[in-house]
């Protein structure tokens, strides 16, 4: 307004003709008025745990890596690498997890929780299939790494660790590489060309593996093979046995062996009746497989009640489908050639089963016994300072055993025996053993505020059923190894990873943007870039952290 | 892409994942802002927001040839201190009560000069609209004019103090309605439901909305100018200092308005109804009330649970008489129909 014609000019200031009446002031934009001045709270965008991440073993970044997947096309490759920064296993896990992260979902509280597993085993055929190949290792450090054991936990270490430059040499005494996850889980849960093609990717990475191989003097190798630190993941492959009287007579074999026996193509003459003894995961397998070789109904025998039994409910159900009996509550007394003698049992007080004296004679053409299984530790004789007791070895926070520089996860130390909490161990010891060969400290990152279902706007998520799994027709699971679980298509897999609430995290979704009643939330870049707070004008209303649906937003005090 | 996104449904404004045509006029990182920062409404204010919702989604409607005039308010007051200005589009504010009359001459003008592209959108509160206008809209109404008629409803005169409005709920404490004696605050039997009675003018399109549903705002705004003629668009816009509620629930306090049927959120044409927008979780009305302090004297010692229940009834009859209730369509929303007609029952048997 500088032309000198124009009306709106006060007399005063330059001369111009006079104004009407109390108009004295040239029109302005409100922009001049900064309303940011009002505000006593901030919002301010946060990064919450999310509840999967939470409970991954693994360690995984899942809600990462299901964002990247919601895209589709090139985002599955982008949700692969994401996902592989942690596990490199997601085609295995994808298979044989027990997936704690669907279970603590916050999707369960509105539908069903987020099929987590089926997107994870998605990509990871996706990878396979398509042959993306993972991060190239670093700069190598010269240093010389011994993994002893090829399991979940030792390749995971192996692979962390060649990511960060050290030569690793993976001694196993398997004829093959794999562990528990070739020589216990059996074909029908894992095709073993499923679990090769994720293995060769890690060897792909320089990791020299030496099967065949078992190391029993670990002090004498590593003196003699120049290493300059170990990691221990030797599993624990010793069944635990008990004496039943009368055993000799009977044919008894434990599960262990039973699963490797299938796992090698040398399965077990079991004869017809089969009963298998225990109540975990690996009485479960030893059970299905029987059911597959023998082809009718093997009894599961176990001590305490269907509600106490240790194995996972999923598995429990698959087995039931598939027609094996259970007999809860049971002990087996004796065994002899073709039948075995079972007490029924009580629980006391304190939940322990107690015996009854009520015997019964039960026809059996042989046992599995499947009642835990323990480490073979004598590879560590002789070693300084390593505590091992009850079949495991004591590592502290660092996962460093008792000798320094030699480390040890997966099922030889104490924890959950579960083929992702090896892999998390796996994870974890590497990052403390390449901290240990460069002498920085490493503690475990600080686990961030749980992003509950308490957080979430759930208003702005459309209700949606979970996709469920097609399952293979039960007659053809129960004669052949074939898989049984099958992976979901392209489509249903995009629609799972949709259904992700990305608790605590901003999805760009959009609502703070649009429901800011003083335009005070800038959306500088492209969809997917982080949303900035224009505290010119933010008036702190706090709509916008009402208002995030997934709980990303806080409001914290100015200082005033 | 054909796969829904559940992550979000429809309800959010956006998605990084949609297309630009898909998302909502708010989503767009160039929208209009035809209401720009650095206004003076409140903290939370529902009705800068519903201006801004409704005003940008004709901005996108008519490609930017939209002029707007406005009646004395908060929305005029909080927009216009002299000398600033929020506004980004033509804009002019005469009286409280010609606002419907002043749109009618810059139809007229317009029509004169042969610019039948550019349209015309009239806006005030619920005083200026429901009380003091109530004549000159009648009037545009009757007459046929080109105007859209935009009514920010906060069911009370909030700028010269929280004063009762024909618009104000019952039993709503107000300043002149004070909860005193055997009165609990706006009396029953009063007040004009407006979005009805511009039904009975029976003009081309009457809606109402709310600023917590963004979607159905923009659709409806965009549906309006589709058409040629009086229309009328009536938004429920929270007021946290009227209504004494937390600012920043001031879109949740306008979801539980429609979520409960006290506000019943339909459409119709040529005064028939189209369309409703059903509820999509069914609440007791106590669960809206309990969010403002103007309803704070129903649920003192001994408190007023007559009153409530009154309420309760008046919801119910919304329910029954516009239909909230739908049945779950196809896409999703499980049948929860059983739990919501529970409610109904236990709240409010008797009918008001």
């Amino acid at each position: 307004m500088s032309d000198a014609t124009s009306p709106h000019q006060s007399p005063g200031t330059d001369g111009g003709p006079p104004r009407p009446f109390a108009i004295t002031l040239d029109v302005g934009s409100s922009l001049a008025n900064r309303t940011g001045a009002w505000r006593t709270e901030r919002p301010q965008y946060v990064r919450r745990l999310p509840p999967c991440n939470d409970a991954c073993p693994a360690g995984e970044d899942v809600q990462r890596w299901l964002y990247e997947a919601e895209s589709g096309g090139a985002g599955y490759e982008r949700a692969w690498r994401a996902l592989v920064r942690e596990n490199p296993f997601p085609a295995v896990m994808g298979r044989i997890c027990f997936h704690p992260c669907e279970t603590a979902c916050n999707r369960c509280e509105l539908d069903e929780g987020v099929g987590i597993n089926s997107v994870e085993r998605f990509l990871g055929d996706e990878a396979i299939r398509r042959g993306w190949t993972l991060p190239a290792p670093g700069g190598p450090s010269g240093r010389r790494v011994l993994v002893v054991g090829a399991g979940p936990c030792g390749l995971s270490a192996a692979y962390h660790l060649a990511l960060r430059g050290h030569h690793v040499t993976v001694r196993d005494g398997a004829e093959e590489p794999g562990g528990m996850m070739r020589y216990g889980i059996p074909a029908y849960r894992l095709p073993r060309e499923v679990l090769d093609a994720e293995i060769d990717r890690i060897l792909a990475l320089g990791v020299e593996l030496r099967c065949d191989e078992p190391v029993s003097d670990l002090r004498a190798e590593l003196r003699e093979g120049g290493y300059d630190a170990a990691l221990l993941a030797v599993g624990a492959q010793l069944a635990r046995n008990v004496d039943i009287p009368g055993g000799t007579a009977a044919h008894v074999i434990d599960a262990v062996s039973m699963l490797r026996g299938v796992a090698t193509g040398e399965p077990p003459r079991l004869g017809r009746r089969v009963v298998v003894y225990g109540g975990g995961d690996t009485a479960l397998d030893a059970a299905r497989s029987a059911r597959r070789l023998t082809g009718s109904e093997p009894l599961l025998i176990y001590r305490r009640s269907r509600e106490r039994m240790p194995a996972h409910a999923e598995e429990l159900a698959q087995a039931e489908q598939e027609g094996i009996a259970f007999r809860w509550l049971s002990t087996i007394s004796a065994a002899g050639e073709g039948h075995i003698e079972v007490e029924r049992m009580r629980l006391d007080e304190n939940g322990e089963p107690q015996p009854t004296g009520e015997l019964e004679r039960l026809e059996a053409d042989s046992v599995v016994l499947a009642l835990g299984q323990s480490s073979d530790l004598t590879l560590l004789e002789g070693l300084d300072g390593v505590r091992a007791g009850d079949g495991v070895v004591e590592v502290d926070e660092r996962m460093m055993t008792g000798a320094a520089g030699v480390f040890a996860g997966g099922d030889m130390t104490p924890s959950e025996r579960m083929a992702a909490v090896a892999i998390g161990h796996g994870r974890r010891a590497a990052r403390h053993l390449d901290g240990w060969l460069n002498d920085v400290p490493t503690a475990d990152p600080p686990r961030g505020e749980l992003a509950g279902f308490d957080a979430l706007n759930t208003w702005y998520y459309a209700d949606a059923p979970r996709t469920v799994r097609p399952l293979l027709e039960d007659v053809r699971r129960q004669s052949t190894f074939e898989e049984v679980v099958h992976g979901l298509d392209a489509d249903s897999a995009l629609y799972e990873a949709r259904r992700c609430l990305s608790c605590g995290n901003c999805f760009s979704c959009d609502n703070c943007y649009g429901v800011c009643p003083d335009n005070a939330v800038l959306k500088p870049g492209p969809p997917g870039e982080p949303y900035a707070i224009d505290l010119d004008y933010c008036k702190g209303c706090g709509i916008c952290a009402a208002e995030c649906p997934c709980g990303a937003i806080e409001m914290v005090p100015e200082e005033i | 892409m054909s796969t829904r996104f559940y992550q979000t449904g429809t309800f959010a404004i956006g998605n990084r994942l949609l297309e630009p045509a898909e998302a909502s006029a708010q989503a767009d990182p160039d929208r209009a802002n035809s209401l720009t920062k650095g206004h003076r409404a409140c903290q939370g204010c529902g009705e800068a927001l519903g201006a801004r919702y409704a005003l940008d989604a004709a901005v996108r409607a008519t490609g930017g040839r939209v002029i707007a005039a406005n009646a004395t308010g908060c929305l005029e007051v909080f927009s216009t201190p002299f000398p600033e200005s929020s506004w980004r589009l033509p804009w002019i504010h005469s009286l409280f009560g010609n606002a419907p009359a002043v749109a009618t001459g810059i139809a007229a003008a317009l029509r004169a000069q042969g610019r039948t592209g550019t349209r015309v959108v009239a806006q005030g509160g619920d005083g200026g609209t429901v009380d003091i206008g109530l004549g000159c809209l009648s009037g545009m109404f009757e007459r046929g004019d080109d105007v859209l008629y935009i009514c920010y409803d906060n069911e009370a005169y909030m700028n010269t103090g929280v004063q009762r409005s024909a618009a104000t709920p019952h039993a709503a404490r107000t300043a002149t309605t004070e909860p005193v004696g055997r009165q609990t605050g706006n009396p029953f039997g009063q007040g004009k439901n407006l979005p009805l009675i511009a039904m009975a003018h029976e003009i081309p399109y009457v809606a109402t909305a709310t600023v917590a549903e963004l979607r159905d705002l923009e659709r409806k705004v965009a549906r309006a100018m589709e058409l040629r003629g009086p229309r009328y668009l009536h938004v429920l816009v929270p007021c946290p200092l009227g209504w004494g509620s937390d600012p920043a629930q001031t879109i949740a306090v306008a979801r539980l308005a429609k979520e409960t049927g006290l506000f019943p959120v339909f459409e119709a044409e040529e005064g028939r109804m189209t369309g409703v927008s059903p509820i999509r979780r069914l609440l007791p009305v106590e669960d809206y009330l309990r969010t403002q302090r103007r309803y704070a004297h129903l649920f003192g010692d001994p408190g007023h649970p007559e009153t409530v229940a009154r309420l309760q009834r008046e919801a119910n009859r919304n329910i029954e008489r516009f239909g909230l209730l739908a049945e779950p369509g196809e896409d999703g929303e499980p049948g929860r129909r059983g739990d919501l007609l529970e409610i109904l029952e236990t709240d409010g048997g008797e009918r008001g």
